[in-house]
C-alpha cells in the first residue's frame, strides 16, 4: 500500500538574531515524513535538530525567523474527510496555534521532571487540550483522560487524575506527557530526547510504549536524539544533522551498516561499546563551527581528516549512493572523481560485529 | 481541606504561640532594662515616685511583674497608661488607632501588590520594549526614594496646589484623608513587587512546562492565565508578606507627616515617655500581626503550591 506523505520540508533555512550577530541555525534542510513511519534526526548539540522540530511545531523563539523554505502538512479533515494541504511557513501564528499545534502534531519533551505544570493536577493537564481544541465537556474529557492514562500504562488512573506531578515518578510523568500529547489525536508525534532524563530501566519501556502506540494509532514519529542506541531501536529512517544541514540520510540499515559520511563514521565510532579492546572512547576531534559566522565549503571540513581541497571552498550537494534509492550523502567523497576513501578499520570491524548480532537477533 | 493540610496548619499554629510568648518575654525584659521611668523626676520628689511605683506595682521583682502582666494579658487586660494619658486603660488608647493604622496599611499593601504584579507581568511579557523600561524606571524610583518624600510631594501637589485631598488627617472624613498616605506608603511595595514579579515571570515563561503548554496549542492568553500566572505568584506571595507587615507597622513616619492618629505615632510617644504598658501593647500587637501574617502566608502558599502541602518527609 502506498503510504501518504504527511509532512514535506523543503530547503528550510532558519536564523536567529542574537547579540553576537545573526546565527544561521538551519541551512537548508529537506525531509519527508510518511504516515506511520519513524524518522530520527541525529546530531550533536547545536546541530539544529531541536530548532528544526520547533519550527515544525511553530514554536520558534521570538528572535528566530524562517528565512526561506516550506513546511507542508497534509491531513484529512476529521469531519468531511477532505484532503487539506497547508504550508505553515505561510500561515499566521494564530492559525498555526488553532489548527496545527496540539491537534495535528504533538510533542514529548526531554525532561518529564520539568515539563509538567507543578501547580495543576495531571488530570486537568490532560483534559485541557481536548476541552480547548474540540470543545469537549468536562465529563467527556475526563472519561477520555482516564482512557489515555490506561493506554499509556498508568494503573489507578482515577486516583492519578487528582495527583500533582511531584507525586509521580519520572517514568510515570513521561507517560503522562505522552498521554497529553496523544489527547488530541495528532498524526505526528515529535519526541525530543524522550528518554535521556530517565532511568535506563525505564528508557526501554518508554520507547516500547511509544512504538506500541504508534502502531495502534498509525501515527508518524520524529525522534530527536544524539543516542544512536535509541535510533537503532526505533527508527525506520535516519537523518544525520551537522551544523544546520542534513549530511547523510537513509534507512536504518544504510546508516548503521553502510555509512558514507565521515561525520557519521565519527558518530558511530564514538558509540560506547563493551566488547572493544580500546581503552579510550573515540571522540570526533574539534568542535562544531560557530554558525554566527558565514560557513564556506563543507562545515565539517575542519574536523574531517578525509577532507578534500574542494571541501574548504564549496559546500557539497546531496549525492545519491549508487544502488540505493533511500541513501543520500552530502560529501564530496561521493563524487565520481573523488579519491576512494574507506571508513576506518576499527569502525569496519564494529559494523561487521553489529551485522552478526543483528542477524542473530532476527 | 484534607487531613494533611489541617495537620500542617495545627503545627504552624503551635509554633506561632511559642514564638509570641518568647517575644513578650524579650519585650518585657528590654523595657525594664531601659533607663528612665514613666514618672518625671524633675517635678516629683523621690518619695512621691516611690509611692507611685508602689501603686503601679513597679517596685516588685521584675519576674513577678512579668507574671502579673502575662496573667492580665490572658484576660485581655493590657494595663493602664502610666504617663501619656494617666490611668486610662491601654486598650482604650490603642483600640481606635488599630483600625486607622491597619486600614491604611492594608489598603497600601493591596494597592501596591496589585499595581506591582500588573507592572511586573507587563514588563516580563513585553520584555525589552518601552513598557519594560517604563516599569523598571518606576521600580527604581520606588525603591530608591523613601515613602515620606512621596508623601510630602503628594501633599504638596494634591493637597496644597490642587486641593483635592485634605493635608491633615480629618477624622470625620477618614477615607478621603487616607488616600494620599496610602499611595505614598504603597510606592515601595509597588517597586519591590514589580521587580520580583518581573524576574519570576521571565523565569516561568522560560520553563519547560510553558513550552509544553504552548505545544498543546493554547493561545497566549490562556497560557499566561492558566499556566504562567499561578506559578509566578507562588514566590511573589512570600515577598508580599513582609511587605504587608512593613506597611501596617512601619507607617510611623507617614503617620507623623500626615498627622494620622495611628498606632505608629502612639508608639513613638509611648517610648519617649517611658510608658511601659503602651509600648508593650503596641509592640505586642505588631508581633502578633507579624506571626499571624506569616501563618496566613504559609497556609496560602500551601494552597497555591501543592508541592509544599505534601512535604516528602511528612
Amino acid at each position: 500500500m502506498e503510504r501518504e506523505r504527511i509532512l514535506k520540508i523543503r530547503d528550510l533555512r532558519i536564523s536567529f538574531k542574537t547579540d553576537a550577530g545573526t546565527v544561521q541555525a538551519i541551512r537548508g534542510v529537506d525531509f519527508d515524513l510518511y504516515q506511520g513511519e519513524t524518522i530520527a534526526i541525529v546530531g550533536e548539540s547545536g546541530s539544529g535538530k531541536s530548532v528544526t522540530t520547533k519550527a515544525i511545531m511553530g514554536i520558534l523563539a521570538s528572535n528566530g525567523q524562517i528565512d526561506s523554505g516550506s513546511i507542508e502538512y497534509v491531513w484529512h479533515d476529521e469531519n468531511t474527510g477532505e484532503r487539506q494541504e497547508r504550508d505553515i511557513v505561510k500561515m499566521s501564528k494564530d492559525d498555526i496555534q488553532k489548527i496545527i499545534r496540539g491537534r495535528k502534531i504533538a510533542m514529548v519533551f526531554q525532561d518529564p521532571m520539568t515539563s509538567l505544570n507543578p501547580t495543576m493536577t495531571i488530570g486537568k493537564q490532560i483534559m485541557e487540550p481536548m476541552m480547548y481544541h474540540y470543545g469537549k465537556t468536562k465529563e467527556e474529557a475526563y472519561a477520555r483522560a482516564i482512557e489515555l492514562l490506561q493506554e499509556v500504562g498508568i494503573t489507578d488512573a482515577q486516583k492519578r487524575m487528582k495527583n500533582y506531578p511531584h507525586q509521580l515518578s519520572g517514568g510515570m510523568r513521561q507517560r503522562v506527557v505522552i498521554a497529553i500529547a496523544l489527547s488530541c489525536d495528532p498524526y505526528v508525534l515529535i519526541c525530543d530526547e524522550p528518554t535521556t532524563a530517565l532511568d535506563v530501566t525505564i528508557q526501554a519501556k518508554i520507547l516500547e510504549l511509544i512504538k506500541e502506540l504508534q502502531v495502534k494509532k498509525n501515527i508518524s514519529v520524529i525522534y530527536i536524539t544524539h543516542d544512536l542506541g535509541v535510533v537503532a531501536k526505533v527508527a525506520d529512517y535516519v537523518n544525520v544533522m551537522y551544523a544546520g544541514k542534513i549530511v547523510e540520510k537513509g534507512t536504518i540499515d544504510d546508516i548503521f551498516y553502510d555509512p558514507r559520511h565521515p561525520y557519521t563514521w565519527g558518530l558511530l565510532s564514538s558509540m560506547p561499546d563493551l566488547d572493544t579492546d580500546d581503552d579510550e572512547l573515540y571522540t570526533i576531534p574539534g568542535s562544531p563551527p560557530n554558525l554566527a559566522h558565514e560557513v564556506t565549503g563543507d562545515a565539517f571540513a575542519p574536523r574531517n581528516q578525509f577532507a578534500l581541497n574542494i571541501d574548504l571552498r564549496v559546500d557539497p550537494p546531496m549525492f545519491d549512493v549508487p544502488g540505493s534509492d533511500s541513501h543520500q550523502v552530502a560529501s564530496w567523497l561521493m563524487h565520481e572523481k573523488a579519491p576512494k576513501v574507506d571508513m576506518p578499520e576499527s569502525l569496519k570491524k564494529r559494523i561487521l560485529k553489529m551485522k552478526k548480532e543483528g542477524l542473530k537477533n532476527e | 481541606m484534607d487531613k494533611s493540610t489541617l495537620k500542617y496548619i495545627g503545627k504552624r499554629l503551635l509554633i506561632s504561640v511559642v514564638t509570641l510568648l518568647v517575644i513578650i518575654l524579650v519585650l518585657f525584659a528590654m523595657l525594664k532594662m531601659m533607663p528612665g521611668s514613666p514618672f518625671n523626676p524633675e517635678k516629683l520628689s523621690p518619695d512621691m515616685i516611690a509611692q507611685l511605683q508602689a501603686k503601679y506595682g513597679l517596685d516588685k521583682p521584675v519576674l513577678e511583674q512579668f507574671v502579673t502582666y502575662l496573667k492580665g494579658m490572658l484576660t485581655g487586660d493590657f494595663g493602664i497608661s502610666l504617663s501619656i494619658a494617666k490611668n486610662i486603660p491601654v486598650m482604650d488608647l490603642v483600640g481606635p488607632r488599630i483600625g486607622i493604622s491597619f486600614g491604611i496599611g492594608i489598603a497600601a499593601a493591596l494597592f501596591g501588590a496589585l499595581i506591582g504584579v500588573v507592572l511586573g507581568v507587563t514588563a516580563a511579557l513585553k520584555r525589552n520594549t518601552i513598557w519594560d523600561s517604563l516599569s523598571t524606571i518606576i521600580a527604581v524610583i520606588g525603591v530608591s526614594i523613601p515613602s515620606f518624600v512621596f508623601a510630602l510631594l503628594l501633599l504638596l501637589v494634591f493637597g496644597l496646589k490642587i486641593k483635592i485631598f485634605p493635608i491633615l488627617f480629618n477624622i470625620n472624613d477618614p477615607i478621603r484623608s487616607s488616600i494620599l498616605p496610602t499611595i505614598a506608603l504603597s510606592v515601595g511595595a509597588i517597586a519591590n513587587v514589580a521587580r520580583f514579579t518581573r524576574s519570576e515571570m521571565i523565569e516561568v515563561m522560560k520553563s519547560d512546562y510553558i513550552l509544553l503548554a504552548e505545544a498543546k496549542g493554547l493561545d497566549r492568553g490562556t497560557l499566561i492565565r492558566k499556566h504562567a500566572l499561578r506559578n509566578t505568584l507562588v514566590p511573589v506571595i512570600t515577598v508580599l508578606a513582609p511587605i504587608i507587615i512593613n506597611l501596617m507597622t512601619g507607617s510611623m513616619v507617614i503617620e507623623q507627616i500626615c498627622s494620622i492618629p495611628g498606632l505608629g505615632s502612639l508608639l513613638v510617644r509611648g517610648i519617649q515617655a517611658n510608658d511601659y504598658y503602651v509600648v508593650m501593647a503596641v509592640a505586642f500587637l505588631y508581633s502578633l500581626l507579624y506571626v499571624v501574617m506569616m501563618l496566613v502566608v504559609d497556609v496560602l502558599y500551601g494552597i497555591i503550591d501543592p508541592r509544599i502541602r505534601v512535604g516528602k518527609g511528612d
